[in-house]
């Protein structure tokens, strides 16, 4: 790590650190920003260093939600009766049973994303190329109807999360600090990864597949490989989001294929795919344009959305980072 | 669902319905994958946006038939806005991304997606519409089986269209020169087909086509801005299980589509109708790969 990368890493380590104690208000927001920055990295391990492009990530993010709210349920209350309540049945968490459940739930849904990438993995990594991006796509528009139409947990009028035990305004700083150290961890893991034998094996699977294979590469392992890594990641993020927001329900909060679906695409190509750091400048002006005229825009923000997509598709496609590569080729000697 | 299954089986009859009405419906997909399969053998664009254009074609149904003009009669008006609406989205968009990779194309065609829908749901709101045909009912069966006299005429005017463009493709100069290039697109530039304009004319004439399929889908059944999906969905079942070019498979797995559908809404309750689509879907997709790794074995 060179003095200039460090000096920078600890900037925005103690920028993070600091962001929610200087604007308490917007904690919330910060912390929903740490998750796009998950989100486009995430996206970019399988979109961008590997070439194939999901549509259908968030049902990862879905499925980690979903598992974490019912395990912190199930360990104190019958599911099926607090589902059926809409909400009337408030369980008292004592902290120790908040937490425990918690901290179980964050690791089963990591897992429980990361088996089910396994599992879809065996399906879905004979498509390639488009076919691909619509079977995914497919896959995240099943799971939320099946969830929709499922009445054990809560079907479409969802499930109301535990309530957190802290002191107001602690809420909000301890969502952030997790939001933080998930999107830390997922960039770090990165990193390193990509460094590794493992980032040349899914670069060449991006650049040849069959080249790659006919070199002797276990193509099959190293895409499902990737893909639960991605999905790993993406059931911390849909685990701690789950809470972060206090209720649930599949089509808008845990399955949103046309918001944080698209939001993850959009991310990783604004920024520029295939880098690193590409997908977290993407996440960053993404958001910041987001929240900024999100709410000025009265119901054209998703058709702002859809230009936004078309645009940056058809005339801007190597991304803030491809672009600076073009013009400034110094700076990345 | 046991119920259902068990008054299929108490009166028979019933069956004769879904049948009808599947089919009735199944016509109007076969007409929307026959476009896509078109845009997609033609440009290789796989258009997700193709959905969104029926809603669009529904709307502007919907639109006229507020003025006072029957749907029947808005169909050409409807297909001409449509064809000259794919143009214009040929020129800004699909132009642009045809030589790119697939997923651009992809990508570019799901935002053209979500900003049809979400204009139409600015403009006509998100309640679900229906055009008015003013024609009745058709019963059959001492009344065990009715269906809408629009149906009939609906699932004709289908095969009428069909026959139409079938014979357009196959007799008409740029009919050749459409299956010219989807053919083989350097040749036929080389030997003076205006490959360009062809993949201009091959869009249009499938907004013209997804126009005219959603004035239809307005008159028999409901139009909604965000149902555009589906029929995206439902266009690729049916291309990827009959597979490109293959005329009469799109017909039969359209139809049969359409049949599923009423069987599943029937046996399994309204709410699993997205489901079961995407489910067919993803069957398809898995039934693909399972068949493409027969041909690897093979190979070996």
């Amino acid at each position: 790590m060179t003095r200039r990368s460090a000096v920078l890493h600890l900037a925005l380590l103690a920028g993070g650190i600091a962001a929610p104690f200087v604007f308490p208000a917007h904690a919330v927001q910060f912390a929903v920003f740490w998750i796009m920055v998950l989100f486009a990295l995430t996206w970019d391990t399988m979109g961008g260093q590997m070439g194939y492009n999901s549509l259908g990530n968030i049902l990862f993010f879905g499925l980690g939600m979903y598992i974490c709210a019912l395990t912190q349920i199930g360990m104190v209350y019958d599911i099926a009766q607090y589902t059926a309540a809409n909400g009337a049945i408030r369980v008292d968490f004592t902290d120790r049973q908040y937490f425990v459940g918690l901290a179980l739930g964050v690791v089963l849904a990591a897992l429980g994303a990361l088996i089910a990438a396994a599992l879809l993995s065996w399906v879905l990594f004979g498509l390639r190329g488009p076919y691909f991006a619509i079977g995914t796509l497919g896959a995240a528009i099943a799971a939320a109807e099946l969830t929709n139409a499922w009445e054990y947990v809560g079907g479409g009028s969802g499930i109301a999360m535990p309530v957190f035990p802290g002191a107001p305004g602690m809420r909000e700083r301890f969502f952030y600090a997790a939001c933080m150290a998930g999107a830390a961890a997922c960039y770090l893991f990165l990193r390193w990864l990509y460094g590794t034998r493992f980032g040349l094996a899914i670069n060449a699977i991006r650049d040849d597949e069959d080249k790659a294979e006919a070199l002797g590469l276990r193509t099959g392992r190293y895409k499902t490989v990737a893909w639960s890594i991605s999905a790993f990641f993406l059931g911390i993020a849909g685990a701690l989001f789950g809470n972060m927001t206090g209720f649930i329900e599949p089509l808008e909060t845990a399955y949103p294929t046309l918001t944080f679906g698209i939001f993850m695409v959009a991310m990783a190509l604004i920024g520029g795919k295939g880098t690193l750091w590409g997908p977290i400048i993407g996440a960053t002006l993404f958001y910041t344009l987001r929240e900024v005229t999100w709410t000025y825009l009265l119901g054209w923000q998703y058709i702002a959305l859809g230009v936004l997509i078309i645009v940056n598709v058809v005339y801007f496609r190597q991304g803030v980072l491809g672009w600076l590569r073009e013009r400034r080729p110094a700076w990345f000697a | 669902m046991w119920d259902s299954l068990a008054l299929l089986g108490a009166a028979p009859i019933l069956n004769v319905q879904l049948w009808l009405n599947g089919l009735s419906v199944g016509a109007i997909f076969a007409l929307v994958a026959y476009g896509l399969a078109l845009v997609w053998g033609v440009t290789s664009v796989k258009n997700l946006a193709q959905g969104d254009l029926v809603m669009m074609g529904g709307y502007l149904g919907y639109l006229l038939a507020e003025h006072g003009i029957h749907p029947l009669a808005a169909l050409v008006p409807v297909a001409a806005l449509m064809f000259a609406f794919g143009w214009v989205l040929y020129r800004l968009v699909i132009r642009r991304v045809i030589q790119l990779d697939l997923f651009t194309s992809l990508l570019a065609t799901f935002g053209l997606a979500i900003t049809i829908q979400q204009s139409l749901n600015l403009v006509f709101g998100p309640e679900v519409r229906t055009v008015q045909s003013g024609f009745g009912r058709l019963e059959m069966f001492g009344g065990m089986v009715d269906i809408t006299e629009i149906r009939l005429i609906a699932f004709g005017l289908c095969i009428v269209l069909a026959a139409a463009l079938v014979l357009f493709m196959k007799r008409s100069r740029i009919g050749q020169a459409i299956r010219a290039t989807a053919q083989d697109a350097r040749a036929a530039r080389v030997l003076g087909v205006d490959t360009d304009r062809v993949y201009a004319l091959a869009f249009s004439i499938n907004a013209a086509i997804c126009g005219a399929a959603g004035v239809l889908i307005a008159t028999v059944w409901v139009i909604q801005p965000f149902y555009g999906i589906a029929y995206s969905v439902r266009a690729f079942v049916i291309v990827t299980a009959a597979g490109l070019g293959n005329l009469p498979g799109v017909i039969l797995a359209a139809l049969g589509l359409g049949v599923a559908e009423q069987y599943s809404g029937f046996v399994l309750g309204a709410q699993f109708q997205q489901a079961t689509v995407v489910g067919l879907l993803l069957a398809i997709l898995i039934w693909r790969q399972l068949a493409l790794m027969r041909d690897r074995r093979v190979l070996q």
